[in-house]
């Protein structure tokens, strides 16, 4: 048998460690050097720490997620819990390497953890099949360092808020064992980017929520009646054609992962675009339109995520000092980055303790309030609800998210704030998918 | 029906990467064998995202025995260790590439078979001793075999990219121009824009006309008022704005009506008057040698080159062809279906006279075949890409070595600021040069630190000396090189890992553009920069 075939001969020892297994990480965490965190200080503590200590929460195991584990794993990180709520799609595995054909259908978190632990002996991930709001604050607070990979900006608001209702003050000043360092990392296409949140001291997701490019969402008229685009015929279809005509069934939802619903659509649109003589529209432009498709591909996502993983450990490790706190990544052009410093917002609604303020006059009706709250740039909230004590008793002015509810406070969006017996600097509570925490705001009225 | 079922599990599996690079860029990627050499961390990672995606074939050459330290996905001590298990893994990732692998050091199979690297549409040489690396450098330049450089070393990552001369004609530029020709329309869109009379129209059709044609009509009025010449400065192009303001309907009132098209006209105004001229990169082409001289074995991206320019010089009047495109606009359907339809008619009729610019240049060096292979491409996306071309020329290895021909400007102006990545450069040629008198790399063990610090200081000093730089090498990064004791740690393998792959994949589709030619990666500040050495 060739030299090559055999497995090697190595001491294995008793921590499960062969020599030299951890020997480049070593020699960041046991010599000296002058780029060092001020309060680093030499010693082979810090890998035990890494080995039997540190634990590492990573939020999705997709394209960044994947790599996350892979490279905290490598790292010696060995306590890592992964949440992902997904199962594995086929177009998942052009980057998503801890899973293979077989594998489709299954949740991955299981698939990612199974592949890590039995590929990298010692580590031990475990896998949570679950929504991120599943878990509450005993969850989260057991971890050193957590780093996303979420492909939502619902859910990082989520997850900043969550850190932020860990941080405890006392007598006005935070704690500092209070805050879990957040890691967040995005991919586009060829464009990236990874950030350091130390919630309650740096800027957190909501400082920076102008940073994130609004969704596109084409005006209803041009979607009814002035379509220019193959994309606004597929929209027309999907908004518009399918719920009045019901194709596959009553009650049964557009499912973009259906692929004859979208060879309906696809159908549908082609009619409708050729009403109005436009060319363009395709299956896979389709099926881009009605999943909001984002393109991806492996290697943008090994940036980022490695990026990630070297803040992970510089933080867990004191090595260097972390970033600082913001990193652009673009190669469409050659490669491009650009680090900056994200400043905290003085009023953000999510991190600063500046109490939020609505200011209308008594006669603004409901439903404006409502629309400053999703529309206004900064709050950018989705579908919030909003409650008030009115005589003393808890009222839900507007909900949106039970159906039943929405009926009944439905009308309140046509009433005056003056009518719905609201007084001047009344406080009203504002929950949204946005945020784990209700956000407070003071009511000023404006003459 | 199985070859049916096989091409769209395919489409499926790849749909993501598809829409950024296209089928032909797929079936370019699909085509490809690439060549790794060292199966390190940084190496299998490149190739763990070049496999992903569904390159065609790679070949691992890899002489080492594995060691306990080798700290990547593919090789696992419990697994076994050789580059026959790293290539059965990477080759598992993906059941459409084949994998091969040669149990040889680089240097042996230069000595023997230099051949062997011809085959190759892409060599990546990953943690190479500065010898090896450019004496593989002197032979894939004379084969014109792209060539490119990757090494991890502590916390600092390092690409180089050799090749003599790279084409592209789709670069997908982040935010390109519009190609309205508003300061110069041509008859058709002239034509076109006469057909309307905006103040004989009816309300709805004036707040339903696209903005193009209620700048284009603005701009006629201003230009027959100001001697035929467009808004020039910001006072003018105020004034410009301010007279399509007065333009919006008024109500009975007097107040002005809600026209968003009117709004969107004024906002434009800026992009409207976008001077119609030629980058200085797409003259550099048409002015390179390769353009002037058409012979039988001239490319197919010069020939298609050639076709433009000659355009440009002739029917063009010194513009290039029209894209054909207009951005989405508030308007109805039938006013802008037909005003893109005006754009989109003259784009195919310049393309066909482009097509036989060309064509008549193929006929006269005896050439028949149109549309032709060989990294061509049809005539129309040609036409849409032409303001984008681009050409990257990398200097040679050698040049950048010799004492000569070095850029010593860069290197001094770069060192004005001692903290600039061009010092981790410099550490990394001075690393290089310490393994050349030691055989090993500084600091590898602990008991070496100390006293290598003084030694590669020495390093330093005699490659400044060597090169009569004048630069200033702060001592804390010569004690930061022996710390990492070329320690390769897996997250800065795997950044490289990244950034090379995409690199790879640009060389091979011909799409997007590749740097050129020095990329330095700064993993304890997050930074980078690329520099033409």
């Amino acid at each position: 048998m060739a030299d090559g075939d055999e497995p090697m001969a190595v001491d294995v020892g008793s921590s499960g460690d062969w020599d030299g297994r951890w020997s480049h990480v070593q020699k960041f965490l046991e010599r000296s050097g002058p780029f060092t965190h001020p309060d680093f200080e030499a010693s082979d503590e810090t890998l035990q720490f890494l080995l039997e200590t540190c634990k590492i929460l990573v939020i999705g195991a997709g394209g960044l997620g994947c790599e996350l584990l892979k490279n905290l794993a490598l790292s010696g990180f060995r306590h890592i819990h992964v949440v992902d709520m997904d199962t594995i799609d086929v177009s998942n595995l052009n980057r998503q390497f801890l899973f293979r054909s077989k594998d489709v259908g299954r949740p991955k978190a299981e698939v990612a953890a199974d592949f890590v632990n039995s590929r990298v002996p010692g580590c031990h991930v475990v896998p949570h099949f679950k929504k991120i709001q599943d878990f509450d604050e005993s969850f989260y607070r057991q971890f050193h360092i957590i780093v996303c990979g979420l492909d939502s900006i619902i859910a990082r608001r989520w997850m900043n808020g969550m850190l932020l209702s860990l941080l405890v003050y006392e007598d006005g000043v935070l704690d500092p064992s209070s805050i879990i360092p957040l890691i967040d990392g995005g991919t586009e296409g060829f464009k990236g980017n990874a950030r350091v949140i130390l919630p309650g001291m740096t800027a957190c997701i909501d400082c920076t929520l102008e940073l994130y490019p609004p969704q596109i969402n084409f005006p209803m008229c041009t979607i009814a009646s002035m379509p220019r685009l193959p994309e606004h015929c597929i929209e027309y279809v999907r908004i518009l054609q399918w719920p009045k005509e019901k194709p596959f069934g009553d009650g049964v939802a557009l499912d973009g992962d259906n692929p004859e619903h979208i060879q309906w659509v696809f159908q549908n649109s082609l009619e409708r675009a050729a009403e109005f003589s436009i060319t363009g529209v395709t299956y896979r432009l389709t099926q881009g339109v009605v999943k909001r498709i984002i393109p991806a591909v492996a290697s943008t996502n090994a940036v980022i995520a490695a990026a990630c993983a070297t803040e992970v450990f510089k933080i867990a490790t004191s090595a260097y000092i972390p970033l600082n706190n913001y990193l652009v990544f673009n190669d469409v052009d050659g490669l491009y980055t650009y680090t900056f410093e994200a400043e905290r917002k003085e009023n953000c609604s999510a991190c600063s303790q500046v109490p939020q303020k609505l200011q209308f006059p008594p006669s603004a009706k409901l439903q404006e309030v409502l629309e400053y709250l999703t529309e206004n740039s900064s709050l950018q909230m989705k579908s919030p609800a909003i409650t008030a004590t009115l005589e003393g008793k808890n009222k839900t002015l507007y909900l949106q998210t039970v159906a039943s509810i929405e009926e009944r406070t439905r009308p309140n969006l046509c009433k005056t704030l003056k009518e719905l017996g609201l007084a001047d600097g009344q406080e009203l509570a504002v929950a949204d998918v946005t945020t784990p925490q209700t956000v407070l705001f003071k009511l000023n009225f404006t003459s | 029906r199985i070859m049916a079922d096989q091409k769209t599990n395919k489409e499926q599996r790849y749909d993501r990467q598809l829409r950024l690079w296209g089928d032909h860029g797929q079936e370019a990627l699909e085509n490809a064998h690439t060549c790794l050499l060292n199966a390190t961390a940084t190496g299998t990672e490149i190739l763990k995202n070049l496999i992903l995606p569904g390159i065609g074939a790679f070949t691992i050459v890899d002489g080492h025995r594995v060691t306990g330290e080798d700290n990547n996905i593919t090789i696992t001590v419990t697994h076994g260790g050789s580059s026959r298990a790293a290539t059965e893994f990477l080759q598992e990732l993906n059941s459409d590439v084949s994998g091969n692998f040669v149990e040889e050091s680089p240097d042996k199979l230069l000595d023997n078979d230099p051949e062997f690297f011809h085959r190759f549409s892409l060599v990546i040489g990953v943690q190479l001793p500065e010898s090896t690396c450019l004496r593989l450098g002197s032979v894939l330049w004379s084969a014109g075999v792209p060539f490119l450089v990757c090494r991890t070393y502590g916390l600092v990552g390092y690409m180089r990219l050799v090749v003599k001369e790279h084409t592209v004609v789709e670069s997908h530029p982040d935010n390109a121009l519009e190609d309205l020709r508003l300061d110069q329309p041509f008859t058709e869109l002239k034509n076109h824009i006469s057909t309307y009379d905006l103040d004989s129209m009816e309300k709805k059709d004036h707040s339903h006309t696209p903005w193009i044609v209620v700048v284009a009509k603005y701009l006629e009025n201003w230009c027959n008022e100001h001697d035929l010449q467009v808004p020039k400065n910001y006072k003018e192009k105020e004034a410009f704005r301010q007279l399509i303001r007065e333009g919006i309907r008024k109500n009975e009132s007097g107040a002005p009506e809600e026209e968003e098209n009117f709004d969107e006209a004024i906002k434009n105004v800026n992009t409207a008057l976008n001077p119609t001229k030629i980058s200085s990169a797409v003259d550099d082409i048409f002015n390179s040698e390769q353009c002037e001289n058409i012979t039988s074995q001239t490319a197919a991206f010069w020939l298609m080159a050639r076709g433009v320019r000659d355009f440009v010089q002739n029917e063009g009047n010194g513009s290039l062809p029209v894209r054909g495109t207009i951005p989405d606009m508030i308007a109805d359907s039938d006013k802008f279906i037909s005003l893109q339809n005006v754009y989109r008619e003259k784009a195919l009729q310049d393309a066909a006279v482009v097509a036989k610019h060309i064509q008549s240049h193929l006929q006269a060096v005896g050439k028949v075949t149109y549309p032709f292979n060989a990294g061509g491409l049809p005539v129309s996306p040609l036409c849409k890409n032409a303001a984008f071309l681009r050409v990257v020329r990398c200097r040679s290895l050698a040049e950048e070595y010799s004492v000569d021909s070095f850029h010593k400007d860069t290197i001094t102006s770069c060192m004005d600021s001692p903290d600039s990545e061009m010092v981790l450069y410099l550490m990394l040629r001075a690393v290089d040069r310490f393994y050349q008198q030691h055989s090993r790399y500084p600091g590898v063990y602990n008991y070496q630190v100390e006293e290598d610090i003084s030694t590669l200081k020495l390093c330093v000093n005699s490659l400044l000396q060597e090169y009569s730089l004048n630069v200033n090498v702060k001592d804390d990064y010569v004690h930061e090189f022996c710390r990492y004791g070329a320690a390769e740690p897996h997250t800065v393998a795997s950044f490289l890992g990244g950034a090379a792959a995409q690199e790879a994949i640009k060389l091979i589709t011909h799409q997007f553009v590749p740097f050129n030619n020095t990329f330095i990666y700064n993993a304890m500040a997050q930074t980078s920069t690329t520099f033409q050495l």
